[in-house]
């Protein structure tokens, strides 16, 4: 069974934003909201500044603090793919899953349910890549088994240093960043 | 020039960004009447069990009454706060051993039937008078050898449980390091506890538990008091995101609104007229209670909204 994941080239992303948008449209995403974004990070002094543009979304973490904090049942783990996904049928709004997540990578939906990332399951299921993936003019996000060690997310991380955000938070999270 | 971190998002959701606001005053008014109902489910069992049932005047089965009462205007806010309100079912269709929010469903459950049936002991004569069936089902229900103990002993058990869920709810929310504290369900326990000692010192008529419940309330402030002190020490002596978020009341622009209303008048002012009031210095007077009960619900608007405005360091 695989375990998906991501890996996204910090080097490689130059913050088109064009993953923002193939997930807006990919997945009907009203205005006002989004499941993915861009964060631009600048640090240093003046003139030595770095600077490291990160596509962020939900991290489909190992332990998932939405999960454990949904009384329903509707934030669940998917056998397949051992994704984190929300059974919109099972959900009260309740909002105790965006108050569990350090990302704050939910919001509440307009028809009254929580959303969040679902890695395009939709697509992944027929063998393609998510819909943020597909697009990324400059490759820098890639998709993959993480168990796998000959998959293309696996090879990346054995290659480069990498970082996931906010590992102090104890949700394992599984998007792994490149530095 | 000091070095500097700037972070530019291109997320704007709502109720998240800038700052996450997921809940606004339906979720404190909710866990203050849930621990104020839990305070009024112990403090009418220990009454049951030390016998006051049979006094004239006691509070021990109005107490029941009002807190159905309470609790049904405390639900109503919650259901007010879900965003999805055609599911509510939901809740009763599962059991998550690991969401607090599942397990206070279910004690709510089981909170009505217990108070219920403390009321039905003694119901209020005129209502027994009109419904006859309430009356025999009372004769029936006293008939029951050792009800009065069994009943007692559920009330304390379960206002315990509830009075603790109310904290538990937010202190297992790790993602927000305010609430990231194991003293969080004590805190709104021995509050909930303050709160209904209050209350029940302003609608008791028997003299001697209007005494009793002053003492008490001293005893559960000054305990509450001690109790927000280590909570404090806990935070500012833990990571830096922990020292942050105590920051939020210790400086921060929740600072004013918790040390002035919340532990000022809402703690150490009733705390101080109580104790001229037991020691018969002055009158008692309806002002310590209500500010307690004031104190109570600000404590709770304090900690659900500056707890959501505390987060891990996003770098």
């Amino acid at each position: 069974m695989p375990r998906f994941g991501m890996v996204i080239d910090t080097r490689r992303c130059v913050g088109c934003m064009d993953c923002v948008v193939a997930c807006k449209t990919e997945n009907e995403i009203p205005e006002g909201y989004c499941r993915n974004w861009v964060v631009q990070e600048v640090r240093g002094a003046f003139p030595d500044l770095q600077m490291e543009i990160r596509s962020e979304r939900c991290n489909h973490c190992d332990d998932a603090a939405c999960v454990s904090a949904c009384p329903t049942g509707a934030s669940h783990r998917e056998p397949f793919g051992q994704t984190v996904q929300i059974d919109k049928d099972l959900c009260v709004g309740c909002k105790a899953c965006l108050a569990a997540c350090p990302y704050d990578a939910r919001s509440i939906h307009p028809d009254g349910t929580a959303d969040k990332c679902t890695f395009c399951m939709h697509r992944v299921e027929k063998g393609d890549d998510p819909a943020c993936v597909a697009v990324c003019p400059s490759r820098a996000l890639h998709f993959g088994d993480l168990d796998d060690p000959t998959s293309e997310v696996s090879r990346l991380l054995a290659s480069r240093p990498s970082h996931t955000l906010m590992p102090e938070a104890g949700t394992k999270p599984r998007i792994f960043y490149l530095s | 020039m000091n070095p500097m971190i700037e972070l530019t998002s291109s997320r704007a959701n709502e109720m998240v960004d800038p700052a996450l606001h997921v809940w606004g005053w339906e979720i404190p008014s909710y866990l203050f009447l849930g621990g104020l109902v839990a305070g009024m489910m112990i403090i009418s069992g220990y009454f049951l069990l030390r016998g006051n049932g049979t006094k004239r005047d006691t509070v021990t089965y109005l107490l029941p009454g009002l807190g159905i009462a309470f609790l049904s205007l405390g639900m109503l806010a919650l259901f007010l706060d879900l965003e999805q309100k055609l599911h509510v079912w939901r809740f009763y269709t599962t059991f998550r051993a690991t969401s607090p929010m599942s397990w206070g469903s279910w004690i709510l459950l089981l909170v009505y039937p217990a108070m219920a049936t403390q009321m039905l002991l003694r119901p209020p004569a005129r209502l027994a008078e009109r419904v006859p069936p309430l009356a025999a089902l009372s004769k029936r229900l006293r008939a029951i050898p050792k009800m009065e103990s069994i009943v007692a002993v559920a009330n304390i058990a379960l206002g315990t449980s509830l009075g603790v869920y109310t904290g538990v709810l937010l202190s297992t929310l790790g993602a927000r390091p305010l609430w990231n504290s194991a003293l969080l369900g004590p805190l709104f326990l021995l509050s909930g506890l303050s709160a209904a000692a209050a209350f029940v010192h302003l609608v008791a008529r028997d003299r001697d538990e209007q005494v009793l419940l002053a003492r008490a309330d001293n005893a559960f402030l000054g305990m509450e008091l001690a109790v927000i002190g280590l909570f404090l020490i806990g935070l500012v002596t833990s990571t830096q995101a922990h020292a942050d978020a105590a920051s939020l009341l210790l400086g921060g622009p929740y600072t004013a609104v918790f040390w002035v209303f919340v532990v000022g008048v809402g703690l150490v002012l009733p705390l101080g007229i109580q104790s001229l009031a037991t020691r018969h210095v002055i009158q008692h007077t309806p002002v310590a209670p209500i500010l307690v009960l004031a104190g109570g619900l600000l404590l709770r608007f304090v900690i659900v909204y500056a707890g959501q405005a505390s987060h891990w360091n996003l770098i």
